[in-house]
C-alpha cells in the first residue's frame, strides 16, 4: 500500500520541482500578479503592467535570498 | 543533453549510449504527441493563460539561476573533470550504465525542450510548426555536437540558460495576460518591450550579484 501511495508522491514532487524550482515564492507571486491582473480586468482596467513589474520585483527578492 | 551523450559516448562506448539516446527520444516523442494532442482540444484564450503562467514560472526559475551562475562564473563553459569520467565498457551486451546516462541525460533534459516547443505551439496555435522547430533545432546540435566535440564543453551554459529563462518569461508574460483578456499596447509588439525590461534587468541583477558575491572591488 505504501509503494502504491509512494509513486504518485514522487510523480507529483518530481513535477513540483520540474516547474516551481526550490523557491515556492516566485511562484506565489506569479500567481497573486495574475489573479490581480484578472480583478482590474473585470473592472475595466487594462492592466498588463502587473506582471512585468511583479516578475522584476519577485526576481530580486529571490536573487537577495538565495 | 549533447554534452551528456557525447561524454558518456565518448567514455563508455557509443552503441549502447546511442540506444539510450535513441529509447530517451522516443519517450519523449510520445510526450510531445500526447500533451500537443491534448492541448488542441482546449480553448486558445484559457491555454494561454495555463501555458503563458507555467512558462512564466518556469522561465524565472532559469532565469534567476542564469543570473546567478553568469554572476558567479562569468562565461565559463561546461567543466569535465578527468574524476567525472566514467570508466569504457568492455564487456558483453548491453552497457546499462551508459544505456541509463544516456537514457536519463536524453528524458530529463529534453522534457525541458519538450515543454517549451508544446507551449510555443500551442500557445501561438502552431503546434505543428513548433514540433518541426523543436526536431531541427536537436539535429543541428546533435550534428554540430559530433562535429566539434571538444567546442560543446565551452559552451557558456550559464549565459545560455539566462538568455532561454529571459525568452521563456518575456513569452509566459505576454500570453499569460493575453489569456486574461487584457490587450497589450502595440499588440504583439508588446514582446519586444517586454524582452527590453527583462534585458535591462538581467544587466542590472547581474551586477548586483557580482557586487555581492565579490564586494565593491571585483579586482581586489
Amino acid at each position: 500500500m505504501g509503494r502504491l501511495l509512494s509513486w504518485p508522491v514522487a510523480f507529483g514532487r518530481f513535477w513540483y520541482r520540474f516547474i516551481v524550482g526550490d523557491d515556492w515564492t516566485v511562484a506565489a507571486a506569479v500567481a497573486v500578479g495574475l489573479a490581480g491582473t484578472a480583478v482590474l480586468a473585470a473592472r475595466g482596467v487594462q492592466a498588463w503592467w502587473l506582471v512585468p513589474v511583479i516578475v522584476v520585483a519577485v526576481l530580486g527578492v529571490s536573487l537577495r535570498r538565495a | 543533453m549533447a554534452t551528456i551523450v557525447l561524454g558518456v559516448g565518448a567514455t563508455r562506448g557509443w552503441r549502447s549510449t546511442l540506444v539510450g539516446a535513441g529509447a530517451g527520444f522516443l519517450v519523449l516523442a510520445v510526450v510531445v504527441a500526447v500533451f500537443g494532442l491534448a492541448l488542441n482540444a482546449i480553448p486558445i484564450s484559457a491555454l494561454r493563460l495555463v501555458v503563458g503562467a507555467l512558462l512564466l514560472v518556469f522561465g524565472l526559475q532559469w532565469f534567476r539561476k542564469g543570473v546567478r551562475r553568469v554572476a558567479a562564473r562569468g562565461l565559463a563553459g561546461i567543466q569535465v573533470t578527468r574524476e567525472d569520467e566514467a570508466v569504457e565498457w568492455t564487456g558483453e551486451g548491453l552497457d546499462w550504465t551508459a544505456f541509463v546516462l544516456a537514457f536519463k541525460g536524453v528524458v530529463l533534459e529534453g522534457l525541458e525542450v519538450a515543454f517549451i516547443v508544446v507551449s510555443f505551439g500551442a500557445s501561438a496555435n502552431q503546434l505543428g510548426v513548433a514540433a518541426i522547430g523543436g526536431v531541427g533545432a536537436l539535429v543541428v546540435i546533435g550534428v554540430t555536437g559530433v562535429a566539434l566535440q571538444s567546442l560543446v564543453t565551452r559552451i557558456p551554459r550559464s549565459l545560455l540558460q539566462l538568455v532561454v529563462g529571459i525568452l521563456l518569461t518575456t513569452f509566459g508574460s505576454f500570453w499569460a495576460v493575453e489569456g486574461l483578456g487584457v490587450e497589450w499596447p502595440a499588440g504583439d509588439g508588446a514582446i519586444l518591450g517586454l524582452l527590453a525590461l527583462y534585458l535591462l534587468t538581467a544587466l542590472v541583477y547581474t551586477a548586483v550579484e557580482r557586487r555581492r558575491a565579490f564586494g565593491f572591488s571585483p579586482g581586489r
